[in-house]
């Protein structure tokens, strides 16, 4: 017994100070949103489109497209092009409320998450209890989530928490494509969340199949089976990148001040 | 009959090779099923195990198929490669006489339509259609409807006897699989564990590659062993292009492997102390954990090594600045861990439900193939980085973790040994990292070549094995997640002992879901 008390003090207090108090160190090779200095981009050239394992890039009349949703944060476009006008945010914000907001010009600001309004507001603002479906996410989305829940990150101090049962649930949050043998159990799991219900789709796979866009065995995200209220883009989403997306959500008031952010170098 | 690939004058049954090697398919012999199987039974018997059992097209025989197994012989570091012809009409399982191939064989059912006769337990694996039209090695018709989990399931019938059923989807976060529970009381008389939720198709997308997928379908195969599925995948593309990978290169890469290995059992010991209801180390496990995930993120960007791996060498540098950083982060981590470790085993209401508990003994665990640290605390000396070493594991080794009990706490136990070892391993590795590039060009692949890779991610050993078609593209890819092999070993540590210990046993073994269904 006291050798627990004695390790209680050496481990410390460590639960983070985010969002009232500064957010954590990001490591340096951090890889936010990948932007795009066209000013660099010689006529014609497509090497960052065609490098795309997911077809998140679109190049037209010399604007670039990034689909977010697709996008798997991966060096492939960087590594491809040849004037290095491929460069990474360090901006951990992310989360969307439309599937069309994911879509993004290359000198486009991201609209961000605007809170849940009116009622859906007043029931879930203080208290969120999800549950998590992973349907053929790879343990990476479903490990991150997780680590909200352990003391650094404390997820339970704004009020949100992952239950056992959809029927003890105000809404799902999913990770994965969707596999074909998962769709029956999440449509079952989604009837069974009681009116009025949320649906957070977390990752690139949840997003739009991520890596396994158009396989015959997978769904290409969440959206095919249940309508989504955020979607939070990466592979996997920093943990940060997730809770942020929760609290803006919520309308967790240390960020809302904050609705979007300026594709900043 | 003679299975060793010694004299002049015996014909040749297998062809041997080392870990990262790839040789022409003209090598591997073609044997009949009758050889093939006395080839696995001898070898096996003489202290082998089945690495991998799989089929692929026959390039001469449009309706036959042409089964490959990967042996490995870990007191002598080699490996051997052997094939059969199998007709349409099926093959006699080896299944009852060596319970290894038990689920390779229902893989192969599944996959090419083409019966094992006699196979004790044959059921779906991942529940999808199979590769060619129109076989199927249960007779559904093309337009039949079936669901994952929808089967027949083994029934124990009786007074007393109750079923109980879980998932797919559980109660925490967590990939979905079905556990069905034949029950005497609160006694587990049988568990069946049948999968395939997580199916998404891998191995037949890798057919055709490499392509600009590839490298994230390796990544993503079991998202927290990124780094030694990436690895293992690096090294068959790099065995396949003929070359040489820098030790720089090959250093950071073993210092991701390691590091992976290092966030998922410190995870495990806190996930484990969680479902006991200890909870300070399972309060600072589960925040250390994170720790040694962000100094993978420090070298690479990413917390699960997305990006670090790449064929041809590594896709980051560790520079002299950061070697310090890591250093110094790696030496608190060790000290938190530790102190939040060592609580677990002065404890004894946590001792008290790890010891005794979910006990698998030796014969088991090597009659079913068992690998990685489930296998080596039933005492099962094996470690693929000691045996079949490949890339700086062949120069620096790392002393192999081993305990006798088999039960929870061995598992458990285990882990924290190999935490000791991989934290030692990476601090030598980061103060001597060797010169030079981190990344080149390799070469195109060869044609019409077999490669195998092998290696001990933090789940135990991992296998891929490329064929290469004469255009220079995947004409078949397997991969053998050491989940593939431990699946049944956590349904064997559960018999006969209460259903409620069954999430701290299913812990203790902590698999793989997407890893066992691709």
């Amino acid at each position: 017994m006291i050798k627990s008390i004695l390790t209680r003090i050496q481990q410390g207090h460590r639960t983070i100070a985010y969002p009232a108090g500064p957010a954590p160190a990001l490591p340096g090779r951090f890889r936010g949103r990948p932007l795009f200095d066209t000013a660099k981009c010689p006529d014609g050239c497509q090497k960052c489109a065609d490098a795309c394992p997911t077809q998140a890039i679109t190049i037209a009349s010399g604007k670039i497209k990034l689909d977010l949703g697709r996008c798997l944060f991966c060096t492939d476009c960087a590594d491809a092009c040849p004037n290095g006008a491929v460069t990474y945010s360090r901006d951990y914000p992310l989360a969307v409320r439309q599937a069309s907001d994911l879509i993004v010009d290359s000198d486009q600001e991201l609209k961000l998450a605007a809170a849940l309004d009116g009622k859906l507001r007043k029931l879930y603002g203080r208290s969120l209890q999800l549950r998590q479906v992973c349907a053929g996410g790879c343990n990476g989305c479903e490990s991150d989530v997780n680590v909200l829940g352990t003391i650094g990150w404390d997820l339970s101090r704004f009020g949100i928490s992952l239950v056992a049962s959809p029927r003890h649930a105000d809404g799902l949050l999913i990770t994965g494509p969707v596999t074909q043998n998962m769709r029956q159990a999440l449509r079952i799991a989604y009837d069974a969340v009681p009116d009025p219900k949320i649906v957070i789709a977390v990752g690139a796979c949840a997003l739009s199949g991520g890596p396994y866009i158009n396989h015959a065995e997978v769904n290409n995200g969440a959206a095919s089976v249940v309508p989504i209220d955020l979607f939070i883009p990466g592979c996997p989403p920093h943990p940060l990148t997730i809770l942020d997306g929760l609290l803006r959500l919520l309308g967790n008031k240390n960020l809302i001040s904050r609705k979007s952010l300026p594709p900043a170098r | 009959m003679n299975t060793q690939h010694t004299g002049e004058n015996v014909p040749t049954l297998v062809v041997e090779l080392t870990n990262g090697q790839a040789v022409p398919q003209s090598r591997v012999p073609r044997l009949d099923i009758q050889q093939f199987q006395s080839v696995i039974l001898d070898s096996v018997q003489s202290g082998s195990r089945v690495v991998a059992l799989f089929g692929a097209p026959d390039r001469k025989e449009r309706d036959s198929l042409r089964m490959y197994v990967l042996l490995a012989d870990d007191r002598n570091g080699r490996l051997k490669l052997t094939s059969a012809t199998v007709t349409a009409d099926g093959f006699p399982s080896l299944t009852p006489r060596c319970p290894q191939v038990h689920l390779f064989e229902r893989e192969i059912a599944e996959q090419f339509g083409i019966k094992p006769h006699g196979h004790p337990w044959l059921k779906p694996v991942r529940f999808h259609r199979s590769y060619r039209a129109g076989a199927d090695a249960w007779d559904r018709q093309v337009d039949q409807d079936f669901r994952a989990g929808v089967m027949n399931f083994y029934q124990i019938t009786g007074g007393q006897v109750h079923e109980v059923a879980v998932g797919p989807i559980h109660a925490g976060v967590i990939e979905p699989g079905h556990f069905r529970f034949q029950c005497d009381g609160e006694i587990i008389l049988h568990l069946e564990i049948s999968l395939g939720y997580q199916h998404r198709g891998v191995e037949k997308a890798m057919q055709g590659g490499p392509n600009k997928r590839t490298l994230h379908y390796a990544e993503t195969l079991a998202g927290d062993t990124t780094i030694g599925h990436t690895s293992a995948y690096a090294y068959i593309v790099e065995a396949l292009a003929g070359g040489a990978v820098t030790a720089r290169a090959q250093a950071i890469r073993a210092i991701a492997l390691e590091l992976e290995r290092l966030a998922n059992h410190v995870g495990d010991l806190g996930a484990l102390s969680n479902d006991i209801g200890y909870l300070p180390t399972a309060s600072f496990c589960g925040r250390i954990r994170g720790d040694f995930l962000n100094l993978t993120a420090a070298i690479c960007g990413n917390r699960f090594g997305r990006g670090l791996v790449r064929p041809g060498g590594s896709g980051f540098d560790i520079d002299a600045s950061m070697v310090d950083d890591l250093l110094k982060r790696l030496d608190i981590a060790e000290r938190e861990s530790r102190s939040a470790i060592n609580l677990l085993w002065d404890n004894s209401s946590v001792m008290a439900r790890f010891e005794g508990i979910g006990s698998v003994d030796t014969q088991t665990a090597i009659e079913l193939g068992m690998v990685g640290p489930a296998a080596r605390a039933c005492g099962v000396d094996i470690d693929a980085r000691r045996d079949q070493p490949s890339g700086i594991y062949r120069f620096a080794h790392v002393p192999v973790s081993t305990w006798h009990g088999g039960d929870i706490f061995s598992r458990a136990y285990v882990r924290w040994l190999e935490i000791q070892h991989s934290i030692d391993f990476i601090r030598e590795q980061l103060r001597a990292l060797p010169g030079g590039e981190t990344r080149g060009n390799l070469p195109q692949l060869q044609p019409d070549a077999i490669a195998v890779s092998l290696m001990e991610a933090w789940r135990g050993e991992l296998c891929h094995v490329a064929l290469t078609d004469s255009q220079r593209h995947f004409e078949r890819y397997k991969v053998v997640d050491p989940s593939f092999h431990n699946w049944m070993g956590a349904a064997m540590a559960v018999r006969g002992k209460q259903i409620s210990d069954f999430p701290l046993c299913n812990k203790s073994f902590s698999l793989s879901y997407c890893g066992h269904d691709l």
